[in-house]
């Protein structure tokens, strides 16, 4: 079986799936836990440092660039196996298998991965790429990016947009988490129930934090 | 349970053939009794259809004992009815009330075409078999049953997967039409045993070529197969085949 075979095949589709996924998935943790010294409360200063270290140290850069080769190996591929299952059943039934057998989301990760790559433009063009282009080109000074966060939530309808992105994340993280270890074969009833606990956990938690970011800076819980 | 009859209006899957578009029939049935299984009500409907000159409704059946795989059916948008781990055979009529509506498709999945009304062409599940789902040595005559100790685990984690009986449920409950659950019990039955052991890469490469090519989709870890599974076969083995098949790649020759 040559490495092409492995890769067009269902399963070889579903194991890119799941790499690149645990691999966002570290990621998130990285974004959430820096994105959490906001709440230092010390006028930005631990979070400026932390997106200065980010941005100016080689290891993230170079980190950055897989990044967005996993980010878009998903995406690509999430697309792609989305309209091939989608077209392996011509004539629908009458009356659908609905939520007896598994839970909407599970059911619904092509489109609530639409609604983060929607949302992930909107992140990208508020944060990523003005901060980068100011970095990297050296578009004048580094941008205060606590500053930035706090002018763009202070506006609601933005604050909700974020919020709305986060809970598509959170719900795509409930199913994917668990999925992607599925995926790559883990079978043991002991650590499939340790993983789909770990998984919603997980999603709760991230999902809770993300969300509370804007919401703290709309709130003024955070100055 | 106290006995009651009941008088029902069928939704029915018509189709002539293959070609045909096909669309939906009502029908009346009277006085069904409750202890009847649902395919006798089917019988009886259809000797009522034969009786008025006109075309009884094709379905597939066979032991009528919830062994064989034969009958299949999406009723009331489940695949076997709405018992849990029950076939349609062995689904009763008691499971219905009076004066309800009935709506019955045949599966649905590119992989499975209608034949005719409620029959569909299953013969690509008995191909991906052809593909790997067997031992391709001779080992002769049963052995004494001490003779190869099996660890008792493994042996009922593979009776458990050989339980699947080939109905297609799981493809017709999947949101992506896939085979997995059938095709991971065939290769957890014979992986997890040491008569199967030896070909447990070929197998799985060949089952899931095979898979693919017959238009089944790609698995999403839904969890709707296992649940509407009449043999209850365990979404786990969708994951053991995903870990045979992952040590296949990474061991392949070339």
């Amino acid at each position: 079986m040559t490495w092409k075979e492995v890769f067009t095949s269902s399963v070889g589709k579903k194991l890119v799936m799941s790499f690149t996924g645990i691999f966002l998935i570290l990621f998130l943790v990285v974004h959430v836990g820096l994105n959490a010294c906001i709440w230092a409360n010390d006028g930005g200063t631990m979070f400026n440092a932390g997106a200065h270290f980010m941005g100016n140290n080689v290891v993230p850069r170079i980190l950055e660039i897989g990044l967005f080769v996993g980010l878009l190996l998903h995406i690509i591929q999430g697309i792609m196996l989305e309209l091939s299952n989608r077209s392996k059943r011509n004539v629908k039934y009458a009356i659908d298998y609905g939520n007896q057998g598994s839970k909407w989301y599970s059911r619904s990760m092509g489109l609530l991965g639409t609604l983060i790559l929607i949302f992930l433009v909107i992140h990208l063009a508020d944060f990523w790429i003005p901060n980068r282009a100011h970095q990297g080109f050296l578009l004048g000074e580094e941008i205060n990016l606590y500053e930035k966060m706090k002018l763009e939530f202070s506006e609601l309808w933005v604050v909700i947009v974020y919020t709305l992105g986060c809970l598509s994340l959170g719900y795509h993280l409930a199913h994917g988490f668990q999925s992607a270890f599925r995926t790559i074969g883990v079978h043991n009833k002991r650590y499939n129930l340790m993983l789909t606990s770990l998984g919603y956990g997980f999603s709760v938690v991230v999902t809770f934090a993300f969300i509370m970011m804007p919401w703290s800076f709309f709130l003024h819980i955070i100055q | 349970m106290e006995h009651y009859n009941m008088n029902l209006t069928l939704k029915v899957w018509r189709q002539k053939n293959k070609e045909d578009k096909g669309g939906f029939q009502t029908f009346q049935v009277k006085d069904i009794s409750s202890e009847m299984s649902f395919l006798e009500m089917l019988d009886i409907l259809n000797e009522q259809l034969i009786n008025e000159g006109k075309d009884a409704i094709a379905f597939d059946h066979d032991c009528r004992e919830g062994i064989c795989g034969t009958c299949s059916l999406y009723i009331n948008g489940k695949p076997h009815g709405e018992w849990k781990g029950n076939t349609t055979c062995q689904l009763h009529m008691r499971a219905f009330k009076d004066g309800e509506t009935i709506t019955i498709e045949p599966w649905r999945a590119n992989a499975f075409p209608v034949i005719k009304d409620l029959v569909v062409d299953r013969s690509s599940f008995d191909r991906i078999i052809q593909a790997g789902g067997y031992v391709s040595v001779n080992t002769g005559n049963a052995m004494d049953g001490n003779c190869l100790p099996i660890d008792k685990n493994r042996a009922d984690d593979s009776f458990a997967a050989a339980m699947c009986i080939g109905c297609g449920a799981c493809v017709a409950a999947c949101k992506n039409s896939s085979a997995m659950l059938f095709v991971s019990a065939k290769v957890s039955h014979l992986a997890l045993l040491p008569q199967g052991e030896p070909e447990k890469r070929s197998r799985v490469m060949n089952m899931i070529a095979q898979m693919d090519k017959e238009g089944f989709g790609a698995c999403t870890n839904t969890g709707a197969c296992e649940a509407t599974c009449p043999k209850e076969i365990s979404l786990s083995n969708i994951s053991r085949l995903n870990k045979e098949y992952l040590f296949a790649s990474l061991t392949a020759d070339k």
